[in-house]
């Protein structure tokens, strides 16, 4: 079954599936009335919205307090404790700080010319935002205005994708929709340049960004939600993207969390797939004290295709979760995934891939694999793919892996005159390079090879 | 330029080389040959300098220095190769990136610039004749996916990039054609000169047609059981180990140089 991809720069500890000891589970419960009771307040005191918004988030509230934070006993949430989350009362953050332009340059990867959407600490912000030639049938804008202007999409989608019954931080995001990105693509609509949207945080507050994108057939564009921060603090982003492909078209997502190393995250992506759409995510984790990643994609149509790459890396007291879950509802689907993970200090990575096929999902193509790399004796890493086959003739593979450097390439490099702190820079880059190399936008390819080798480069000087 | 004195090591519990005398002086090339299991690729990883192997008793110094406690990327600063028996493939890091950042190490630690992408490119590009190897290799990942021969031909390529004033060959000759070995065999002697020296450590004598030793030593059992000039590797052709071994033990500390 294992089929992970081959590594030989790479040493294999016993190909585990789940790498480290299991957490001394703590009975502690996650639970927190008090965290639970602020946001009941801060809940009532919103802004009103449309009846139906009004009616949606108050599902959201409820549902948020009934099923509570989830602890280490749920499934869900095994290698992950919410306690730093649910134990603090975060309020609604607001927009204190000024941002520049110029201060946001180094994320936005050498490109002038993309449509840009920023928004500081949940709020959108026209003069940091710029629009570039979409063309016509495309419609990129801040959610709260599209809400106002009364779009008929926007009612029909909006929480019908991102489920909450199980997910209480989709369940709390609901509660609080206000602020977020809405993009709508005519049928036969592509659009050239990329739609990027950037989320700046600071403060010790709260946001919950909204996102929705609806691409109608054959439809193509490229979408980039960054997640980033200027400086160092102890906020709280719980985001929500929801996704509804028609037939035909075709998204590439990319998801790239750089959130401070103080703050927490909780982000889902959640996707409806019409027959042969195409959904290409990447998702990149590397900030936070606690983050939380969900990409999850339903397969609904017959010949719908997904691949969902990732790369997570982990250092200090990190702790960085990944969950993926890839639901084959028709026949003839393929899906692809490849997650990857660096981890070093005593940080603790996670990946928890999903895969289901359901019974009428016949010739479903399913491969998936989870790669890591300890750099150091105090990482680990809990890796856990999950298949769940119910139909006859499919083709499915999973294989997850757990390494260390290989002595004998670092000796190789060694032996050519190449220091241990370059050596294991270069082993390390090249571990993640596959992955990377599926990225097609090529300026955020090279910036994110980049900003892998330099990671590597810190450490390996400190 | 290197002198080994009753060199002891091993891995973990299990002494590999048991007392190895050897002395190699610039402008020489030293054949060592030996059966499987005599000790030939320690004596070279241990030159190298690779920690999985402890060394635990003698001394080994090159151009004066106590060779034993240099990292083995310092040995290679100072001019030591070692082209690898079985060359690691290290996926993701392109050939030229990772010879660009050995030569360029190496001319940090001598005090010299270093050279820029395309400086590099021009430099290499006869290396790349010299082994008969086409410029497309230097894009592809480090011996990810090469031939047998490929892979050996690129340590040559490597060794004639970084110019090492030491080469220690393991095995470089097992697995190759016939053309394959005349190749790396011209590569290794269009190298040679009076200032560098050469060991080669072999298992068949074939490699000797091609390059040209002034001394041969036959490793037994972790020690050198016998010396001597280019025709004693074909004695060894001929007669094959078994008549050394036999007389090995006895022989041993003797017939070493």
């Amino acid at each position: 079954m294992s089929n992970a991809r081959e590594n030989p720069a790479v040493a294999r500890d016993d190909a585990t599936r789940d790498a480290a000891a299991k957490p001394s589970a703590s009975s502690v419960s996650t639970r927190a009335p008090d965290s639970i009771e602020v946001y009941r307040e801060d809940f009532e005191r919103q802004v009103a919205g449309p009846d139906w918004l009004q009616a949606l988030r108050k599902q959201g509230m409820a549902r948020f307090q009934a099923l509570g934070f989830p602890s280490m006993k749920n499934e869900d949430w095994h290698f992950t404790s919410v306690a730093p989350i649910a134990e603090r009362a975060f309020r609604p953050a607001t927009r204190k700080t000024p941002v520049k332009r110029a201060d946001l340059d180094r994320f936005n990867f050498g490109e002038e010319g993309w449509h840009t959407l920023v928004f500081v600490n949940g709020a959108y912000s026209e003069d940091l935002s710029s629009a570039s030639g979409l063309g016509t049938g495309v419609r990129v804008t801040g959610l709260a205005q599209a809400i106002k202007s009364g779009s008929s999409v926007i009612e029909r989608h909006l929480g019908k994708i991102a489920t909450f019954e199980q997910h209480t931080f989709t369940a709390l995001n609901t509660a609080f929709i206000s602020e977020g990105t809405f993009i709508e693509l005519a049928a036969d609509t592509v659009v050239e340049q990329p739609i990027h949207v950037v989320f700046v945080s600071d403060g010790d507050g709260v946001s919950h960004p909204r996102n929705l994108i609806v691409a109608g057939r054959h439809s193509r564009a490229t979408v980039i939600e960054s997640y980033v921060s200027l400086r160092d603090s102890g906020y709280f982003t719980n985001a929500v993207t929801e996704i509804a492909l028609g037939e035909g078209a075709h998204l590439d997502h990319y998801k790239l969390q750089r959130e401070s190393e103080s703050a927490f995250h909780v982000g889902t992506v959640q996707t409806r797939q019409d027959r042969n759409s195409q959904l290409h995510s990447f998702s990149l984790a590397v900030g936070g004290s606690l983050a939380r990643t969900n990409i999850y994609t339903s397969l609904d149509g017959d010949a719908a295709t997904c691949t969902l790459n990732g790369l997570y890396l982990t250092d200090g007291a990190q702790h960085i979760d990944n969950q993926t879950s890839i639901e084959h509802i028709a026949p003839n689907c393929p899906s692809h995934e490849l997650y990857k993970g660096v981890l070093d200090g005593r940080s603790h990575g996670v990946f928890n891939g999903k895969v289901y096929v359901h019974p009428e999902a016949q010739k479903t193509d399913g491969k998936q694999s989870n790669n890591n790399l300890l750099l150091s004796p105090t990482a680990r890493v809990d890796t856990k793919p999950q298949l769940e086959i119910f139909a006859d003739d499919v083709k499915c593979t999973h294989g997850a892996t757990v390494g260390r450097l290989d002595d004998m390439a670092m000796f190789y490099l060694n032996s050519r005159g190449i220091g241990p702190e370059t050596a294991r820079m270069l082993l390390t880059y090249a571990f993640a390079a596959d992955v990377l190399e599926t990225i097609e936008l090529e300026p955020l390819k090279k910036q994110l090879e980049r900003m892998v080798l330099a990671r590597f480069a810190d450490e390996a000087v400190a | 330029m290197l002198e080994i004195n009753d060199l002891h090591a091993g891995i973990g519990d299990r002494e590999i080389l048991k007392g190895i005398t050897l002395k190699v002086k610039a402008g020489e090339i030293h054949a060592v040959m030996g059966p499987n299991g005599s000790g030939k690729s320690t004596l070279a990883q241990v030159l190298a300098g690779n920690p999985s192997y402890e060394v635990t008793r003698g001394t080994v110094s090159y151009g004066g220095q106590n060779l034993l406690e240099m990292d083995p990327e310092v040995r290679a600063q100072n001019g030591i190769f070692l082209a690898f028996q079985y060359p690691v493939e290290i996926p993701g890091v392109s050939n030229a990136y990772f010879l660009r950042s050995a030569y360029n190490e190496i001319r940090k630690a001598n005090g010299q610039e270093e050279v820029d992408p395309l400086e590099f490119l021009d430099l290499v590009e006869e290396k790349l004749k010299l082994v008969d190897m086409d410029e497309s290799m230097l894009s592809r990942s480090v011996n990810q996916g090469f031939s047998g021969g490929e892979k050996k031909r690129n340590e040559i390529f490597q060794m004639a990039v970084l110019s090492p004033r030491l080469a220690i060959l393991d095995e470089t000759d097992s697995g190759l054609d016939i053309d394959a070995l005349r190749i790396v065999a011209e590569g290794v002697n269009k190298l040679r000169s009076p200032e560098n020296a050469t060991i080669l450590v072999t298992h068949y004598q074939r490699l000797l047609n091609y390059i040209v030793p002034d001394y041969v030593h036959v490793l037994a059992n972790g020690r050198i059981v016998k010396s001597g000039g280019k025709e004693l590797a074909l004695e060894l052709e001929e007669k094959g180990y078994d008549w050394l071994q036999n007389t090995g033990a006895g022989a041993g500390a003797g017939s070493a140089v």
